[in-house]
């Protein structure tokens, strides 16, 4: 298999192949942080995440649209607008459907799985009837365009090294927002004792419907980034939600730093694996690695052994 | 005897069950054209996929997204024997391998690859349809339900499967036909299925084999089991400190839902005429649990009346609107969960059954001496 | 003492008992014996590991290390459904009843016929069944509620027809956890003259808070403290032990 290939040549694959594989990561990151929020610590099942990633992706093409029209010179700086607004949206939308329907199904998860599978689908075809069913692209301001040479046969794309950033940015956020700070020690209050919460003076409602909001509007700062480095259709959404779910399953769901640990593994596994087999075999030999290993080990790789 | 008959088949549910089957086996043919009455088979191939999850997800609480996947097991066996038997040497006598399936030949295969072999054969055939999704099945959830997994856990795992196996049929188009599935398929052992006449003897072979199932169905409710599946999904625990291994009726209900999904998708390919990934995945998976659920998920025949209605309203949508059926999908999603979990079972059984029976009581009252009569007769 | 334990054989013997949930050893070392047709209150504060112990016989939880035999059988290595057919049957906390079931189908899933796959789907609900049922619902004071949904009964009730279903078992060792925590004065009468009735014939294990209700119905009390034996014996030796006073008083 790597006979025809150089020593040189092999580093240059992998390290290319790895470097495809941690903008696959960090899309897994951003996706999967909101739901390990959304999952891991209220155990609600979100099917609609993915679309609420896919709205921050629209808001940010819609961002660059107005920027490119009537604020050309500050086109360089129109991402940062834009996540901004996809944060708010997203949040905004969370927080709506939090009170509308999540709240009253608390006690039935799997009932949540289907009404936001509901929601999933109300919301693409108005994705589709308002932008159309073909995939949308954002122009990258020029800042983030090109490559950076590392040697002579391996580049780094900036809009990847960017993502990244963010990605990194976001992560350190929500583990000091969850551990840190006291609203998360509230929000984990509420997960693991909700009476005793509640009887200790905790909102416990708001909390919900702050944690559920917050979780989608991370989804939506994740459609943002995402836009830097794919493009949106009103079903892109959907391709990822079984993947982000088993990253966040297979990292033990209520473990942050599990989820990363996760998302870095199966996106690793399937770039690698990509380059030797077509994409779809490389696909279906992950998914499959992972669901046995999840079938072998059903509490997912961090998992603390808890008392029933 | 007696004693087990009427408790398996009470009298209500045995005239219900009756009325299904006058419905489906005398006024739809009666009234539609063969192209509507096909139309009504396919619907008919889902609801034993619902019928199944009503037994898995209403009774026992395990709610499968990968259904589709057993349907589409089931449909792919049929559809392989069908197809091999369309590629006869003299059929493809133009390919450059004659006597493979058409796509193969697209696909540079110069021969059959061994799993399609047994597929000659029509005893095989039978047996695979059944056999494949069930032993599929019970790996999958004595995997799981041996380890105690179950919820929203079971319900990704289930949905990661339905996309995995999409994934590997499209991608492996030289050995599956890939996207477009299995087409172009023409006779069972000669006998042409294309005709207007064959159509009428599938729908029927259809029906008889739904009620059948319904019938199983009801006698799987009905016995210990499905107690003892009520019970399971309200205290685990206390089932299994009463001497049960709880895992063994979950690997059972689950095979047994496998076995009908796939029995529903043989049908369908035979009366459809082709079967593809579409019908594998995840969408057609989570919609499947839709019929159930607006049948009524406890609910036998609300399985049945769900999978009609929904996909009756899809048809009808998609003729006229097409951009507003996934709205009207969605909501149906969200409402039947918040508004209507139990469906329109559970409507029948709040709103128009007291109704209906007061409306029988006062119909009595009016004319006693008939109604007396009638009760002579029946009892 | 150590003579008697080798000559005789208990019904139940912990032996070296230990359980450890990510280092915290909730059951450490834990040794006691349970005599024929001996009624055994276990006491102790809260967190004591009381629940764990009743948790660790009937398989619920896996023990780290030590031994539990069960009339010879080492219970440790079995899983939960084996336990029950040999013999133990396990009252839960709360009472865990199938809610949506009636009174009379909550029993009957609980008669020992019928309990695989096959067995279940072929069950018959026969005169033996139905007679039996009959006969536990009486002792259990509900034989005018048979058809009335669980769900529906009083949480006393709850309680008894919980006990029912291990009756219907004829379990040789039962194991009552908290049976009268939230019951009436005038259902705990009635309770403690329920399992007057019942533990004829069999032991007993009963985790309670309601000394009262100890004093009612023990044989023997062991007193847990942070996973371990504090004092043991009769219910007058351990009420004047000082070490059960410190902890139950002290501070």
């Amino acid at each position: 298999m790597f006979a025809e290939y150089t020593a040189s040549e092999l580093t240059s694959i992998f390290a290319m192949q790895g470097f495809a594989g941690l903008i696959l990561f960090s899309v897994f990151v951003l996706m999967a942080l909101g739901l390990a929020i959304i999952f891991g610590q209220m155990g609600v099942i979100n099917m609609a995440h993915g679309e609420f990633m896919i709205l921050g992706a629209y808001i940010t093409y819609l961002t660059s649209n107005v920027f490119s029209e009537y604020a050309q010179p500050l086109f360089g700086g129109y991402f940062f607008v834009a996540m901004l607004l996809a944060f708010i949206a997203t949040f905004a939308l969370g927080a709506l459907v939090e009170w509308a329907m999540i709240r009253h199904l608390y006690k039935r998860p799997l009932d949540t799985l289907l009404a936001t599978w509901g929601l999933s689908l109300i919301l693409q075809q108005l994705y589709r009837t308002v932008f159309g069913p073909r995939e949308v692209g954002v122009t990258l301001p020029d800042w983030l365009m090109g490559s950076y040479p590392l040697s002579d046969m391996i580049e780094i794309p900036i809009n990847g090294i960017f993502v990244m950033c963010i990605t990194l940015v976001i992560s350190v956020g929500v583990y000091l927002w969850m551990y840190r700070s006291r609203w998360g020690g509230q929000v984990r209050a509420v997960v693991q004792n909700r009476e005793m919460a509640g009887a200790v003076g905790i909102n416990t409602e708001k909390v919900d419907r702050i944690t559920f909001a917050l979780g989608c509007g991370i989804a939506g700062v994740a459609g943002s980034a995402f836009t830097m480095v794919g493009s949106t259709g009103p079903t892109s959404g959907q391709l990822y939600i079984v993947d982000t779910f088993l990253v966040v399953v297979f990292g033990g769901a209520s473990s942050l730093l599990g989820t990363i640990a996760s998302a870095f593994t199966i996106s690793q596994a399937q770039s690698t694996m990509e380059f030797f087999l077509s994409g779809s075999m490389a696909k279906v030999l992950t998914l499959l690695v992972v669901v046995g290993i999840l079938m072998l080990r059903p509490q997912g790789l961090f998992a603390l052994k808890i008392r029933h | 005897m007696s004693y087990g008959l009427r408790s398996f088949l009470p009298k209500n549910d045995m005239i219900n069950i009756l009325l299904l089957a006058v419905l489906i086996m005398v006024i739809f043919p009666l009234s539609m054209d063969i192209f509507r009455l096909n139309l009504v088979g396919k619907y008919l191939s889902y609801a034993f996929v619902a019928l199944g999850l009503a037994l898995c997800w209403g009774y026992g609480g395990i709610l499968s997204l990968g259904q589709g996947v057993f349907f589409g097991l089931g449909g792919y066996c049929m559809a392989m024997f069908l197809k091999l038997e369309a590629s006869s040497p003299e059929n493809t006598a133009i390919q450059s391998t004659p006597g493979i399936p058409d796509f193969m030949d697209w696909n540079q295969l110069t021969a059959l690859p061994w799993f399609w072999e047994p597929f000659h054969s029509l005893g095989f055939t039978m047996i695979a349809i059944i056999a494949v999704p069930v032993i599929f099945a019970f790996i999958v959830s004595v995997a799981m339900f041996k380890r105690r997994v179950g919820g929203v856990y079971f319900a990704i795992i289930t949905q990661a499967i339905a996309a995995i196996l999409t994934i590997l049929i499209i991608g492996q188009q030289g050995y599956t036909g890939g996207v477009n599935g299995i087409t172009d398929l023409r006779t069972l052992n000669g006998w042409d299925i294309r005709t207007d006449e064959a159509k009428y003897v599938l729908y029927f072979l259809c029906c008889t084999l739904l009620i059948g199932s319904v019938l199983l169905a009801q006698f799987v409710r009905k016995s210990k089991l499905g107690r003892l599946l009520v019970a399971m999904r309200d205290k685990e625990d206390r089932v299994r400190f009463s001497g049960y291994d709880v895992s063994n009726f979950k690997i059972f209900i689950f095979c047994l839902a496998a076995a009908l999904s796939a029995l529903g998708g043989a049908m369908f390919t035979l009366q459809v005429g082709f079967m593809s990934p579409s019908f594998v995945g995840i969408v057609p998976s989570i919609e499947m649990v839709i019929f159930c659920a607006v049948g009524g998920r406890l609910s036998l025949l609300g399985a049945v009346y769900g999978t009609l209605l929904v996909n009756w309203t899809k048809t009808v949508f998609s003729e006229s609107f097409p951009e507003l059926w996934l709205f009207g999908l969605g909501a149906l999603f969200i409402g039947v969960v918040l508004a209507f979990p139990n469906g329109l079972a559970g409507v029948y059984s709040t709103y128009i059954e007291p109704r209906l029976s007061k409306w029988f009581k006062d119909l009595r009252s009016m004319r006693p001496p008939m109604a007396s009569s009638t009760a002579d007769t029946r009892s | 003492m150590t003579a008697t334990t080798m000559g005789k054989d208990f019904v139940l013997s912990v032996e070296g008992l230990t359980v450890s949930f990510d280092g915290f050893k909730a059951v450490n070392d834990l040794s006691f014996y349970v005599d024929e047709n001996e009624i055994r209150v276990i006491i102790g504060p809260n967190g004591a590991g009381k629940t764990t112990v009743l948790d660790l016989i009937c398989g619920r939880t896996r023990a780290t290390d030590g031994s539990i035999k069960f009339r010879g059988k080492e219970l440790t290595k079995m899983k939960e459904h084996q336990i029950v057919h040999a013999g133990v049957g396990r009252k839960f906390q709360t009472p865990s009843i199938y809610e949506d079931l009636t009174v009379f189908e909550n029993l009957e899933i609980s008669f020992p016929r019928g309990r695989n796959v096959f067995g279940a789907l072929m069950f018959k609900r026969d005169q033996e069944v139905i007679d039996k049922v009959h006969e536990i619902a009486e002792l259990i004071f509900l034989k005018d509620d048979l058809n009335k949904q669980a769900a529906l009964l009083s949480h006393g009730q709850k309680q008894w027809l919980e006990i029912g279903m291990l009756l219907i078992q004829d379990p040789e060792l039962l194991m009552l956890d908290e049976p009268v925590a939230g019951m009436s004065v005038a259902e705990r009468k009635q309770t403690a003259e329920l399992l007057n009735k019942i533990t004829k014939n069999r032991s007993v294990i009963v985790i309670e808070h309601d000394m009262q209700f100890v004093a009612d119905i023990a044989n023997r009390v062991t007193v847990l403290h942070q996973g371990k034996v504090l004092s043991e014996g009769s219910m007058d030796k351990v009420q004047n032990d000082p070490k059960v006073k410190e902890v139950y008083l002290g501070h």
